[in-house]
């Protein structure tokens, strides 16, 4: 371990607000590319259905 | 005997004629739109008023930025005018006849650009001098400023070119194009710029040129390539 | 008479968009674990197991994230020119496909690669931003991402727009060695001194061990998410098909 105690660990040597700030960003941005993807899929799937009951039912 | 018969006669024109007609086709019609014209050259004049009014009109300062304003403002002025380059030959469907004609696309793109780039980016480096005086450029730069506008805007009439083609068949492509092109012009621009730097200071300016020569014959080179591909793309939507 | 191919089977194989869509249903739970493992082993690893630097401090352990998220951009910028290609050359859908899908992925990670940089600079030089040679070539490529992004939003037709992207990312290819020589050129005739943001060659085992494991991980977390994009993609333009049909009913 680089650091002695969780208090030290958070406050970085001074540094924490960039090394806590980029990090939060990273996670930020590798989550929203994961996640709003699923979303749109899944929203483009349910709309597909939909299109598929509506179309298929008038026949 | 054997007949004799000049086959330049029954085939197309060569290539030096083919690029002569479509530059003169290119005049024509542009001068009869002289606003088009004009309009690039008075933008120019008016980008490089906005730094004094915007930030400071003294000497000492202005010169220090001359250089590097009146090449953003010349690269902007192409960029104005390059959305006119294809759009009036799209609009009246000549564009799609020139796709289909069997004469060499990448000739009668060159021809077209050059031809464009003679009535703006030569006439912008012939008014340079008029915004160097008002940005208080250094008499020694005014060399280097026209040389390397001379080099440079052929360059960024080529790529500016291959943006209008990408974008002819939008309805509003003057944004986009700009967009599209700016981070392409950044190489001109350095290169450029630092040319006119090193004439003010009294530096060799010739491995500046010799950069942006190199640049230009690459666009020249690869440039009507992409334009041909994006013309041809556009139009067969 | 059958044409003669030039490429090994699986490529013609890839140009199916069903297929592509059955392949990467099987790679994507794979690098989605690989993806997990390496990214959160790395950032425990990275933030509380690295050395600090001599000179930086804590803040250096930016670098785990500044690295990777670059290279992806690159890397993904590259892809997408080569997707870009292959649809022109062999007018293959999914490879029109994968060009759109690559484009957001890899502008965020140019987001993310000059957010980190810029945050990292305030500690180490003082300011939130530095015109420095890599950053600006950095935005440059971010722009490059949005000229790509805008064009192919502003076409309707799908094909279309494919095309004229993939000729942009192209041309923007072609740029990117000559936009990195002259922000070069550019930055050492303005800047006294050479100061690098990341001192590659200096460091040792404990910190680049670590990177390497974040630069693996951003690749496998750019597989997911590419792998994502592209079959909502597929599902999107092969619509109207049987096997979407009966993939749909099925659910």
């Amino acid at each position: 371990m680089s650091f002695n105690s969780f208090s030290e660990f958070l406050s970085m040597g001074g540094h924490g607000l960039y090394v806590w700030l980029s990090y939060g960003l990273g996670v930020a941005i590798l989550a929203a590319n994961l996640i709003l993807p699923k979303l749109a899929g899944n929203q483009l799937l349910k709309e597909q259905k939909r299109r598929l009951r509506r179309e298929e039912g008038v026949r | 005997m054997k007949m004799y018969t000049n086959s330049r006669q029954n085939s197309s024109p060569g290539v030096t004629k083919l690029f002569m007609a479509t530059c003169r086709r290119e005049f024509l019609l542009s001068f009869r739109r002289k606003s088009d014209l004009v309009n690039p050259l008075i933008f120019f004049l008016m980008v490089a008023t906005l730094f004094p009014l915007g930030v400071s009109p003294e000497p000492g300062f202005l010169a220090q930025l001359a250089p590097g304003v009146v090449w953003v403002a010349a690269l902007l002025a192409t960029l104005l005018s390059m959305d006119v380059l294809f759009r009036s030959d799209y609009e009246d469907g000549s564009l799609e006849q020139l796709l289909l004609s069997p004469q060499p696309l990448f000739i009668v793109v060159l021809a077209k650009v050059i031809a464009h780039w003679m009535m703006t980016g030569l006439a912008l480096t012939l008014m340079a001098p008029l915004l160097g005086v008002m940005l208080f450029l250094p008499a020694e730069g005014m060399p280097g400023l026209m040389l390397s506008l001379l080099l440079g805007t052929p360059t960024l009439s080529l790529v500016g070119a291959i943006g209008a083609a990408l974008t002819v068949g939008l309805k509003k492509g003057g944004v986009l194009i700009s967009l599209l092109v700016l981070p392409l012009y950044i190489p001109v621009l350095i290169f450029g710029s630092s040319a006119v730097q090193a004439a003010v200071t009294g530096l060799p300016l010739g491995g500046y040129l010799a950069l942006l020569g190199a640049l230009l014959a690459l666009a020249l080179a690869l440039a009507p390539l992409a334009i041909s591909a994006a013309l041809r793309i556009s139009i067969s939507s | 008479m059958a044409e003669k191919k030039w490429m090994p089977r699986w490529f013609y194989q890839l140009a199916s968009p069903r297929w592509c869509y059955q392949f990467t249903g099987k790679l994507l739970p794979w690098f989605a674990v690989a993806a997990a493992v390496l990214l959160i082993g790395g950032t425990v690893w990275a933030l509380a197991f690295a050395p600090a630097d001599y000179q930086q401090g804590n803040s250096f352990r930016i670098i785990y994230l500044h690295v990777p998220a670059a290279i992806l951009a690159q890397s993904a910028y590259m892809l997408m020119a080569v997707a870009g290609a292959i649809g022109l050359i062999w007018k293959m859908k999914v490879a029109d496909m994968v060009l759109k899908s690559a484009a957001p992925i890899g502008a965020s990670m140019a987001v993310l690669a000059l957010a980190t940089g810029a945050i990292w600079g305030k500690p180490t030089w003082g300011s939130w931003w530095v015109w420095d040679a890599r950053l600006t070539s950095m935005l440059i490529l971010f722009f490059l991402y949005l000229g790509v992004m805008a064009l192919n939003s502003a076409i309707e037709n799908e094909s279309t727009a494919a095309q004229a992207s993939a000729v942009l990312a192209l041309v923007g290819l072609v740029n990117i060695p000559i936009i990195k020589y002259s922000v070069e050129w550019w930055n050492t005739l303005h800047q006294p001194a050479t100061f690098k943001l990341t001192e590659k060659p200096a460091m040792p085992v404990e910190m680049w061990l670590p990177l390497l494991v974040m630069v693996i991980g951003f690749y496998c977390f750019f597989a997911v998410s590419l792998m994502q994009r592209l079959r909502n993609e597929i599902i999107w333009r092969e619509r109207r098909t049987g096997w979407v049909r009966e993939l749909l009913n099925k659910q």
